[in-house]
């Protein structure tokens, strides 16, 4: 076996670039929860977004119109399920898992002729000499642009949640639909601009998918990412921060096994590719055993219709 | 003096219901007054009107002299109205401090607000800490924190609804003190209860709703509290009798319970040890939130607990789960009618099906007797006079009263030993109320033994032979019903163990 080529600093950048995808889906979902929504179609919002990204970049020749139009196509689909669930007050769990085969299957329609094109490149941070630093250069100033991105994301969104008052309003509509409704505030509207920012982080997420890190477009690319982001927001326990913690695990995990694999350890190559799910639904139940504790974090309007009663 | 709030000819109708009709009275400035009816009189819809929650049919207000019509909630607190809920305000996992922003308009910076909420509440006599969350504190902790929420924004008038349901009289008073004052300094209060003696010692005028339509209007002092419950009904009351038999054997035993609850927010319970006799009403009083729901839990088998700590007729029991207690004569009726007692999209056979099964024997080898089972509820509909067209109907389309009628009775008539029940009339209407506190004398009477837990103190004085109090997950040793005063279980709900006078 040959484990010299594992340098640590290649791999923690690898594992920022694997973990991107899911970390952005998951930071809309969070967002999504946080209102008292379950939308369990982050798989198929994501699959949407790497198509919708994959065509508007390789025809614009642009990424950066690839990610809007993703973020554009995510937030449409999504815009389905919050119709669905809001107005007609279906039942989340169902309409969820219906976005996602539909998504799946609809992206599959639309990237019928893009298999195996090779998408425009997309830019890293250079910056003169300081992207040049041996470890911290690598590790700090040259990802590409959608790894900061994220990361101001995750920023942006702790700062609404938990420093401004459309943040406060949201969590109370996740908290106890009845009464924000009865304080007066639009418990409805709040959910649907929730649902909307969750499809398009997903629709980013997605197009980091195929633009960045295979960068490649085949059928059913997310390959489970969008389950995983579903994990991450109840491993994070619903706080943004962790979020960061998760994705950047499991990145670690996958990144980690594929490199061994790529080095011939003497493990089975199926153990290897189960290790970060297992590893994902390991930490999950230990998350999950203190009851208490869980149910303090977790929003407790989480998947309940609400309907105006007055 | 012009009115501050003046309602004229409002109506609000329902699909098969009118909720107002008609309803129209004053409130002057510094006043306190009374809004009086029983559960679906239509005093809930008519103060949503006020707020702006709901939007009248026809009819006009107005504040001030000057038209109001409140499009929203929003529109009413900038107009100077604000409202104390019954329940359904408050956000369990936020901070007080952020409670209170959410029901105000332009909330200033958590530092700001910090300050200003110390200054009110300390002007007020609401003693509350800004910083702790919600979910932690008791009813009477959570009512202040709606009182300064509304009292930030220098309303011009309050409306409150059933602000003492979940208060210890001891709070009470202090509420009173709080509204007085208020009153004083010209804000009007819109105060909406059914409790007569309350209603008595507080306000200057009431209106009394019945049916949507308002029957009367008096002045409180002159009026009994008997005679206001019956223009409230609009019929005599018949009031339960107790019969003070000699007590048998103990049939359920409490021995040192302990346990941890399962809710981030409920209460463990401690120590809890009494005995229950034969033909005995047991009343366990205390504000909610103390414990009820995990005693509950435990006497019903939902949350087991060390064997030995709970025995029925001599038997070990902490255990078993519910069936089994039920066949050995334990049944039992939870607090939540919709959703815990019935299932609220199923039939009234099959919901009598559900925990009658076996008393009843309503199985044939795994097979549902269907006809057997729909007599059982036909009986329960017939004996309880549960209003209903037939036992296909829902649960969820019965009236709160009606189905508490139906939950109690189907328990009855598979006839326990020991039958216990969690607020058997909360949000029941005069008439069930007094059905089915009768129904439990009754079966007390014949020789079973009745746990009855309930906030409402009159009710535990009324039909109970010994009362004792759940405080913080403690209960106090019981005692007889006959001769304690409100006082007294006023300071053992504080916790304040009363010596045996």
């Amino acid at each position: 076996m040959d484990f010299s080529a594992l340098s640590p600093v290649s791999l923690i950048v690898s594992l920022m670039v694997a973990a991107t995808p899911i970390l952005l889906a998951a930071i809309g979902e969070l967002v999504v929860e946080k209102s008292g929504v379950l939308n369990l179609g982050v798989e198929g919002m994501m699959i949407i977004g790497a198509i919708c990204g994959f065509i508007v970049a390789v025809e614009t020749g642009s990424p950066w119109l690839g990610f809007l139009a993703a973020m554009a196509g995510g937030a449409a689909i999504s815009f389905i399920f919050a119709v669905l669930t809001q107005y007609m007050l279906t039942n989340q769990v169902a309409t969820g898992l219906a976005l996602t085969l539909f998504g799946l299957g609809f992206a599959a329609l639309l990237g019928h002729s893009y298999a195996g094109i090779k998408p425009p490149k997309f830019g890293s941070l250079d910056i003169p000499f300081i992207s040049d630093i041996p470890v911290i250069g690598p590790l700090l100033f040259s990802h590409d642009y959608m790894i900061y991105i994220s990361l101001m994301i995750i920023a942006g969104v702790w700062y609404f949640l938990t420093r401004t008052r459309g943040g406060l309003v949201l969590r109370a509509a996740g908290e106890n639909h009845d009464a924000a409704h009865a304080l007066g505030y639009k418990v409805i509207r709040i959910r649907i601009m929730a649902i909307l920012f969750g499809g398009a982080m997903a629709g980013l997420g997605g197009a980091y998918l195929s633009l960045v890190r295979v960068p490649q477009w085949t059928e059913g690319m997310t390959a489970g990412a969008g389950w995983i982001a579903l994990a991450l927001v109840v491993f994070a326990s619903w706080k943004p921060w962790r979020i960061i913690l998760g994705a950047y695990l499991f990145g670690g995990i996958t990144v980690l096994q594929l490199n061994l694999q790529a080095a011939g350890a003497n493990i089975p190559v199926a153990y290897l590719s189960m290790a970060p799910y297992l590893v994902t639904i390991i930490v999950l139940v230990i998350m999950s055993s203190d009851k208490k504790r869980a149910s303090l974090n977790a929003p407790a309007c989480l998947g309940r219709i609400f309907h105006a009663s007055s | 003096m012009t009115a501050l709030l003046s309602l004229s000819g409002l109506t609000k109708a329902y699909p098969g219901v009118i909720a107002n009709d008609d309803v129209s009275f004053e409130i002057g400035p510094g006043e306190i007054h009374a809004l009086l009816g029983e559960n679906g009189a239509g005093k809930s819809t008519l103060v949503k009107m006020i707020y702006g929650l709901v939007r009248p049919d026809s009819g006009t207000m107005m504040l001030h002299g000057e038209p109001y019509a409140p499009p929203e909630p929003r529109a009413a607190r900038a107009s100077g109205v604000a409202m104390v809920f019954q329940h359904f305000s408050l956000f369990d996992a936020l901070t007080v401090a952020e409670n209170i922003a959410l029901g105000m308009e332009n909330a200033p910076d958590t530092a700001d607000l910090t300050q200003r909420i110390i200054e009110v509440s300390s002007k007020y006599g609401l003693t509350i800490d800004p910083y702790r969350m919600v979910g932690d504190l008791s009813a009477g902790e959570r009512q202040r924190v709606e009182i300064v929420r509304c009292l930030l924004q220098n309303p011009k008038m309050l409306i409150m609804d059933e602000p003492t349901s979940v208060l210890t009289p001891q709070e009470v008073e202090v509420l009173f003190k709080t509204l007085r004052l208020l009153s004083d300094e010209g804000t009007s209060i819109l105060y909406i209860s059914h409790k007569l003696d309350e209603i008595k010692a507080l306000c200057e005028h009431a209106t009394i709703l019945r049916r949507g339509k308002v029957v009367g209007t008096c002045i409180p002092k002159d009026e009994t509290a008997k005679s206001m419950a019956e223009m409230m009904v609009g019929s005599k009351l018949r009031t339960p009798k107790k019969h003070n038999t000699k007590h048998g054997a103990a049939l359920l035993e409490l021995h040192n319970l302990w346990l941890k609850s399962s809710d981030p927010f409920g209460t463990s319970l401690k120590e809890i040890t009494f005995n229950l006799h034969e033909g005995e009403v047991l009343g366990v009083g205390g504000v909610a939130g103390n414990g009820q729901d995990e005693l509950m839990l435990a006497i019903s088998g939902e949350e087991l607990t060390v064997s030995h700590s709970i025995q029925l007729k001599g038997e070990d029991i902490g255990q078993l789960g519910p069936n089994p207690r039920r066949e050995r004569g334990l049944l039992t009726a939870p607090e939540e009618r919709l959703g815990h007692a019935a299932a609220p999209d199923m039939s009234l056979s099959e919901n009598a099906f559900l925990t009658g099964a076996m008393r009843q024997n309503l199985t044939n080898n795994g097979m549902i007797r269907t006809e057997a089972t729909k007599q059982f509820a036909r009986d329960i509909i017939e004996q309880f006079d549960v209003r209903t067209p037939g036992t296909e109907n829902t649960a969820r389309s019965l009236s709160g009263g009606n189905l508490q009628k139906f939950v109690i009775g189907r328990e009855i008539l598979q006839e326990p030993d020991v039958f216990v029940v969690n607020q058997p009339t909360w949000g029941v209407d005069a008439a069930a109320a007094a059905d089915i506190r009768h129904a439990l004398l009754k079966l007390a009477k014949n020789g079973a033994a009745v746990l009855v837990i309930s906030q409402d103190l009159d009710e535990l004085m009324e039909i109970s032979d010994n009362i004792a109090i759940l405080s913080e997950g403690t209960l106090s040793k019981p005692r007889p019903a006959e001769g304690i005063t409100i006082e007294q279980i006023g300071l053992m709900m504080g916790g304040t163990e009363v010596e045996n006078v």
